[in-house]
């Protein structure tokens, strides 16, 4: 057996796609555990003045506290649940409009393709960031559903592309006209052939976009325009920190780790569960 | 009475240039007829034209006496359950998402056909020789001919009384091919085939009639010996005179 045999073999990219998929479970499982616990329980209350100025780590707060005095950790627990609710939140709310769209798009006559590929480039050639920015705006007062909603359309217009060229190349097949010569509908090819087709792709982009958001929710609180205070962002704990990086950098390194371990952790059971649900990519 | 009628068909993507013109072909019941011509004579638009999934520029195409209407909803439902095709490409003709059994009923579901439709797939799967235990497998466990059989048994699971065939067999390797050709022969027996290829040697075969297309235009038809025997389009006569043959 050749060292090309070897890498290539079923079973071992088998046993590496289920590691990529456990780690992906064990770091997103554990972040939706620690959101949902903050509903219940946290350490310390949120907004309380539990310690000293930006304590050290310590038994009595593992992560240290921020200048105010707060528990740090609590903050991030909090932090986890936001950015769980900004990430679910943006991606369904760029799903339901990109699919539709990108669905529509395919579907159309060419003309009304070309308007609407045309007005997708445009979105897009805005800055997630920009866009989300000018919606929050154009709203009086920045709320978490304010930011939630900006991610969303911004993040549309990326996943409304991705779904047009997806389903194009989906009803080119001889299998979708051979759909149209036994009688199934537009709408049933819609959901029998080209969604069930386009969906690991789709996933595995829900998954970056899902990355975005909670990247895109940390920036726009870092800039004030996210979740308002008490919510503990992730984005507004790097902001608060900036002042003391130097001081106390576990106040800017703690939010950097729990929003890289939240993305990576997304990325990777995406990538796992679109391995696992592609018919032809399982070990045969 | 003839199953299907085309008078005159004509179509074009542009204005301009035709891709069939004027085609005229009377379909009989139990009728075996190859359409033959180079790529681009207009034989899968033909075809298309058949399926009722482009409609002609000008001319007519009539189902037992009735127009072929793709606006009738009642009539498509009853044309959808007659007339059936089967593709070139048995890579990119069944659902890779999809697992036999969903593939072949297929048209049972949409044409809302009653009836035990597990038993009519494993029917249709047995028929075309493949073993009823695979409804639970998926497109890519199967090699080429095997897949080109279950496309074959998509078609004829809802009874239809018109099989259509785009180039089925040119995709497949040599011993595959004359399975397949020997299976779409005995289907021949009981429903009528209109088997549209480039491969004269395998319409000559398959088919008891030929119909010579050359750029949009029917140039030669009639019983597949006679043609083949004495030619007398000189497009026809080229056709077969590209045969390739092994030397001796």
């Amino acid at each position: 057996m050749t060292a090309i045999d070897q890498i290539t073999t079923p079973a071992r990219r088998r046993s590496w796609q289920s590691v990529t998929l456990w780690a992906g479970i064990i770091l997103v499982s554990l972040h939706v555990i620690v959101g949902l616990l903050t509903l219940v329980w946290t350490p310390y209350d949120p907004s309380a003045m539990a310690g000293g100025r930006l304590e050290a780590p310590s038994w009595l707060h593992w992560v240290g506290t921020d200048r105010l005095g707060r528990d740090f950790l609590t903050q991030i627990m909090i932090g986890s649940r936001i950015a769980l609710t900004v990430g679910i939140g943006a991606v369904a709310i760029g799903a339901a409009i990109g699919v539709t769209l990108g669905l529509l798009a395919a579907f159309a006559s060419k003309f009304l393709d070309d308007a609407l590929a045309a007005a997708l480039d445009i979105l897009i050639a805005f800055p997630t960031l920009l866009i989300a920015m000018l919606v929050v705006a154009a709203s009086e007062t920045a709320t978490l559903g304010s930011a939630i909603l900006a991610l969303g359309i911004a993040l549309s217009a990326i996943v409304a592309r991705l779904t047009r060229i997806l389903a194009k190349r989906v009803l080119l097949m001889d299998y979708i006209t051979a759909a149209r010569t036994s009688g199934t509908s537009w709408l049933g090819i819609v959901f029998s052939h080209v969604l069930p087709n386009i969906w690991p792709t789709l996933s595995v982009s829900f998954a970056l976009q899902f990355g975005l958001a909670a990247i895109a929710e940390a920036s726009l609180s870092y800039l004030g325009l996210g979740a308002p205070p008490p919510n503990a962002s992730w984005g507004r704990l790097l902001q608060e920190a900036q002042g003391t990086v130097y001081t106390a950098p576990i106040g800017a390194i703690a939010p950097g780790i729990a929003l890289v371990s939240l993305v990576i952790g997304i990325n990777l059971l995406a990538d796992g569960l679109r391995d696992s649900i592609d018919p032809t990519r399982r070990a045969r | 009475m003839s199953l299907l009628t085309v008078e005159k068909a004509s179509f074009g993507y542009s204005k301009t240039r035709l891709v069939l013109d004027g085609a005229s072909l009377d379909i009989s019941p139990g009728d075996s007829i190859g359409l033959v011509g180079e790529s681009g004579s207009g034989k899968t638009t033909l075809l298309r034209l058949l399926l009722g999934l482009i409609r002609p520029s000008s001319g007519n195409i009539t189902f037992k006496g009735a127009q072929l209407d793709p606006a009738n909803a009642a009539f498509m439902r009853e044309y959808r359950r007659q007339v059936q095709v089967v593709f070139q490409d048995p890579y990119s003709s069944l659902d890779p998402r999809q697992k036999v059994f969903a593939i072949v009923a297929e048209p049972l579901r949409s044409l809302r056909i009653a009836g035990d439709h597990r038993q009519m797939v494993t029917d249709a799967l047995v028929s075309v020789g493949l073993d009823a235990n695979v409804l639970d497998r998926f497109p890519h466990e199967f090699s080429g001919g095997q897949r080109q059989r279950i496309a074959i048994a998509r078609a004829i699971v809802s009874g239809p009384s018109l099989l259509l065939a785009d180039e089925a067999v040119s995709a497949l390797d040599l011993s595959t091919r004359i399975r397949i050709v020997e299976l779409l022969k005995s289907l021949s027996q009981t429903m009528t085939l209109v088997f549209v290829s480039h491969d004269l040697g395998v319409v000559a075969a398959l088919c008891e009639r030929i119909v010579i297309l050359e750029k949009g235009r029917i140039v030669e038809a009639g019983p597949t010996a006679s043609i083949l025997a004495n030619p007398q389009h000189p497009y026809t006569q080229r056709l077969l005179a590209s045969v390739p043959r092994m030397p001796a």
